[in-house]
């Protein structure tokens, strides 16, 4: 810190290099959600021209090399760019208010894992500068496409994964040591926030699986390279052990994107209902099932790839299951409504619609898992639907209502209501328009990751873009919202929400620099 | 909140029009129902899950609405104070679970029987390339019957310079030939990426891997012309790689295969012939066209770097050797593929014949077919 040993300095330093040196688990939470939401505009910018293209049948406005590139860097940067920052820095700025702790466990850590995610990030749209090309492979970056068939900077997609990779497994590290060390005298586990809840869960699943996504990409670096054939058949090797390997990432990915958000929306619903949550130990119950069968779906994105039977039945099987443990939740949280007294602040609009939209993104899934319907459901438009259900409505709903529920704490002041709410409803409206029709197209097989498509779809692709347009854009709505909150507004109470419980809401709003600095005891 | 309750209203609506008959016809909303006993038993799984999720999501949207508006605070609502109810949870874990057993056994059935590929009356190899598909009936030995089936849709339909046809994208040069009611088996493989091999009223859909082969079958009841797509991504061209099949009455298939065995017999015969060189550039601009302007262009130029120009390349105007080999046997490890075992031996001879004089390059040589059957015969 500029003031050296000055024990009396509490306030951050000034200028850039506060943010640069920083190891304040606010300021490093704010840059993450800043970060996240400057890799959504421009992953939302990458989906645009998608859409632009698939506007009408026939080629428009990109080749289709080009097209390939932005439904592959579209992916990326969403999942690795947007959704995983945003859960992290609501971590980083929420758990130590929520369990009484002064920082996170290890701030030096936490500034580094920050700070090397914009240079991953700068790596990897870079190639899309390069004579080469951006990768083409799609997020999933299949062999041997990815590997024999890439583009050169496939090298610098690697370097770029590896990067998110370390300060993934970093974050997660200082997320399970803060809440298993720091937490407040009083704050046994089952008094913790479900917020705090799913992320340690999410931070396990993290610590397991990205190494394995670090190794996938270092087989791929050397089979590109030093001439190995892990994914070759000629060499010995096998493409779909690729695919193996990838989706025991990817699954539990997928989980690692939701539970946080299964958190957001547990604190917001009680709050907005006045009444407690309903089945609180069988939500962390829920999470932690989910948590262990995301191990053990993987190839329910394989079931084309021509496994035995028996493992057709396993995995079609265990897929099933976990609608169980979505289930409780999704019923716990209609629960916690009924009887509740309900008021609609944008906080609540967001998980209401979380819960309407992410149980649809569900029924889907159950849908999917089915191993003989999924042979028709498979990389078509049907997927494409069921997968952006769960994660625009499902996760990035969520990180909007945690935005608008916890910005007054942030900023000590009120965002304006009423372009809060219309917020909500423009993106309500246009998450449906652009999404809800591509069910149709799946079922009536449209292929996905195609830049040109036959007549029988023209009519809903058409629709599903002005829908795409339309939440777009409504997301400059949400920037100018904040910022506007950021600049000023009617000042917040520390309690904020009436009917808001936990340790966040016992600080002053704004949230003063340095927090339970001195521990709070917990009933 | 009336706007959560036109949302349901919304829903039911599509729900509604997804099921009425009419409306899946105009509007492509559903499954197609296909035309084997497979395809069929599949649709009915898809509807079965569709309705439990329906009546599923009555309830549970039911009462989330009915909350929505009966305990509002701005009507005054108390809130209670309950929240745990272990008998309430057990009987909510439980019912689901008795509900996925009640899925999970049709479609083990199905399954079952999808994997059940034996005693198959045709079998057919089913080969992936970038980008197109190539069939390869597996008959009587030496009387195998090979051939590619390419997308026929125009440049100038894709690019918007004509209009669009009826079967825009979904139409190919040679559709695959089945007869109808037989038991057709599919042997799946690539010989590049990975490609997926998908004909929706068939329900087939089997990724073909390189290096592996996968099986499939089907046994189509109804004759007519059948599509479908590649639907794994295989690179650029991944949306242009169409599946058509064409399935016939038996006597059809018959003269069909009787006539494309004639035919390759022809082909074999061919390469004893005498050929001039103006006749081999003949032939081989529309190999070229088929097989090699994807990458390298129409004019020789490329796509550099990816794919190098013919044009004046040290290869294509060297020494007619080298030439040869490079695509017999491509470059292993880059996009250049093993034209060896695709092309005839004419349409070998004749495509490096054309890639020698033509596309701006002069160079005035030759190869013919025979000899191009001495260097395979020679490799081997
Ligand atoms: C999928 C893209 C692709 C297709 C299709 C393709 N090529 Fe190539 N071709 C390449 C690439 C890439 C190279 C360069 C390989 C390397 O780096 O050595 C190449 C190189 C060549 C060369 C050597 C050029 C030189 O000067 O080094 C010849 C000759 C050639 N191709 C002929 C053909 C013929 C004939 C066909 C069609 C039968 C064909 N190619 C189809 C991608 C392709
Ligand atoms: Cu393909």
């Amino acid at each position: 810190m500029a003031t050296g040993h000055d024990d009396h300095h509490h306030g951050p330093a000034k200028g850039f290099t506060r943010w640069l040196y920083t190891t304040n688990h606010k300021d490093i939470g704010s840059m993450y959600l800043w970060f996240s939401f400057a890799m959504f505009l421009l992953g939302g910018t990458f989906a645009l021209v998608i859409r632009a293209e698939l506007f009408q049948p026939g080629l428009q406005f990109v080749e289709p090399e080009f097209f390939n590139q932005m439904t592959t860097m579209h992916g990326l940067v969403m999942v690795f760019g947007a959704v995983m920052p945003a859960f992290v820095g609501l971590a980083n700025w929420m758990i130590p208010l929520m369990i009484g702790a002064p920082d996170m466990a290890l701030p030096r850590m936490n500034n580094w894992s920050f700070w090397i995610l914009p240079f991953a990030f700068a790596m990897l749209a870079s190639t899309l500068f390069m004579e080469a090309g951006a990768p083409n492979f799609g997020w999933t970056f299949y062999a041997p496409l990815s590997t024999t068939y890439a583009p050169s900077t496939v090298t610098f997609f690697i370097f770029a994964i590896h990067i998110m990779g370390a300060s993934s497994i970093m974050g997660s590290i200082n997320i399970i040591a803060t809440i298993q060390n720091l937490r407040a005298p009083g704050m046994t586990y089952m008094k913790m926030p479900l917020f705090v809840w799913t992320w340690l869960i999410t931070a396990y699943l993290l610590i397991a699986v990205m190494p394995v996504l670090a190794g996938v990409v270092t087989m791929m670096l050397f089979d590109i390279h030093f001439g190995t054939s892990f994914f070759s058949a000629a060499g010995g090797g096998d493409p779909v052990l690729f695919q193996h390997v990838f989706w025991f990432f990817g699954h539990p990915e997928v989980y690692i994107m939701i539970l946080p958000a299964f958190g957001v929306v547990s604190e917001i619903i009680p709050t907005f209902s006045r009444k407690k949550l309903f089945g609180y130990d069988s939500m962390v119950y829920a999470t932690s099932s989910i948590a262990f069968l995301s191990f053990i779906v993987w190839a329910h994105h394989m079931f084309t790839t021509g496994m035995p039977l028996a493992g057709e039945l396993f995995f079609m099987y265990a897929t099933m299951l976990i609608a169980v443990p979505t289930g409780v939740k999704v019923f716990n949280w209609v629960t916690t409504m009924f009887k509740g007294s309900i008021s609609f602040e944008t906080p609540m609009l967001f998980s209401i619609a979380f819960v309407v939209l992410f149980t649809m993104g569900g029924f889907t899934g159950l849908m999917l898992a089915i191993a003989p319907a999924d042979f028709q459901y498979h990389d078509t438009y049907f997927v494409v639907a069921h997968f952006h259900y769960v994660l625009v409505p499902g996760a990035v709903f969520s990180i909007m209502a945690a935005a608008y529920y916890w910005l007054p704490k942030w900023t000590g002041n009120m965002y304006d209501e009423a372009l809060g709410k219309l917020h909500f409803w423009l993106s309500f409206v246009g998450i449906n328009i652009l999404f809800f029709p591509q069910h149709f197209l799946g079922l009536a097989g449209m292929p996905r990751r195609i830049p040109d498509y036959a007549l029988q779809f023209a009519d809903f692709n058409m629709v599903s873009t002005v829908g795409a347009f339309i939440f777009g854009f409504s997301q400059l709505l949400f920037l100018f919202i904040v910022v506007k909150t950021v600049l000023g507004g009617k000042k917040a109470t520390a309690q904020v929400w009436e009917g808001a419980e936990g340790l966040e809401w016992t600080v002053p709003s704004p949230a003063p620099y340095h927090t339970f600095t001195t521990p709070p005891l917990v009933p | 909140m009336l706007p959560m309750n036109k949302l349901w209203l919304g829903l039911g609506g599509l729900v509604v029009a997804a099921v009425s008959p009419a409306a899946m016809a105009a509007w492509g909303l559903n499954m197609p129902k296909g035309i084997t006993g497979i395809s069929r038993e599949t649709y009915d799984l898809h509807m079965l899950i569709f309705w439990i999720c329906v009546a599923i999501g009555v309830v549970v949207y039911g009462v989330l609405i009915y909350s929505l508006f009966a305990y509002r605070k701005s009507k005054g609502a108390i809130p209670a104070s309950f929240h745990h109810s272990t008998k309430v949870e057990i009987v909510w874990t439980v019912i689901p679970f008795v509900i996925l057993i009640a899925m999970a056994i049709p479609s083990t059935r199905v399954l079952t029987q999808i994997y059940d590929s034996s005693e198959s009356d045709l079998d057919i190899m089913v080969t992936g390339y970038q980008w197109r598909w190539q069939y390869r009936y597996l008959t009587e030995e030496g009387e195998e019957v090979t051939f590619f089936s390419n997308l026929a849709t125009p440049e100038e339909q894709i690019y918007n310079r004509a209009e669009k046809g009826e079967n825009y994208l979904l139409e190919v040069d040679e559709p695959l030939v089945v007869p109808a009611n037989k038991k057709v088996r599919l042997l799946l493989t690539s010989a590049d990426v990975i490609h997926s091999w998908w004909v929706p009223a068939l329900s087939v859909k089997k990724d073909a891997v390189p290096g592996f082969v996968n099986e499939s079958w089907f046994n189509a009841e109804v004759t007519g012309t059948y599509r479908g797509q590649c639907t794994e991504l295989c690179g650029q061209d991944h949306g242009f790689m169409p599946v058509v099949v064409n399935v016939v009455e038996q006597a059809e298939f018959d003269a069909w295969l009787a006539e494309k065995q004639a035919a390759a017999a022809a082909v074999a015969e061919l390469a004893n012939q005498e050929w001039t060189l103006d006749q081999l550039v003949a032939q081989g601009q529309t190999v070229y066209t088929t097989f090699c302007m994807a990458c390298h262009q129409q004019n020789g130029q490329g796509l550099p770097p990816a794919f190098p120009a013919l044009t004046g390349s040290a290869i294509a105007t060297g020494p007619i050797a080298d030439h040869v080999t490079t695509v017999l046997n491509g470059r292993p490890g880059t996009a250049m593929a093993a034209y060896g075992a695709l092309l005839s031996p004419v349409d070998m001879a004749a495509v490096i014949t054309y890639e020698r004089n033509a596309i701006g390059n002069n160079v005035g040589d030759m190869i013919t077919p025979v000899e191009i059957l001495q260097i395979q015969a020679a490799a081997q």
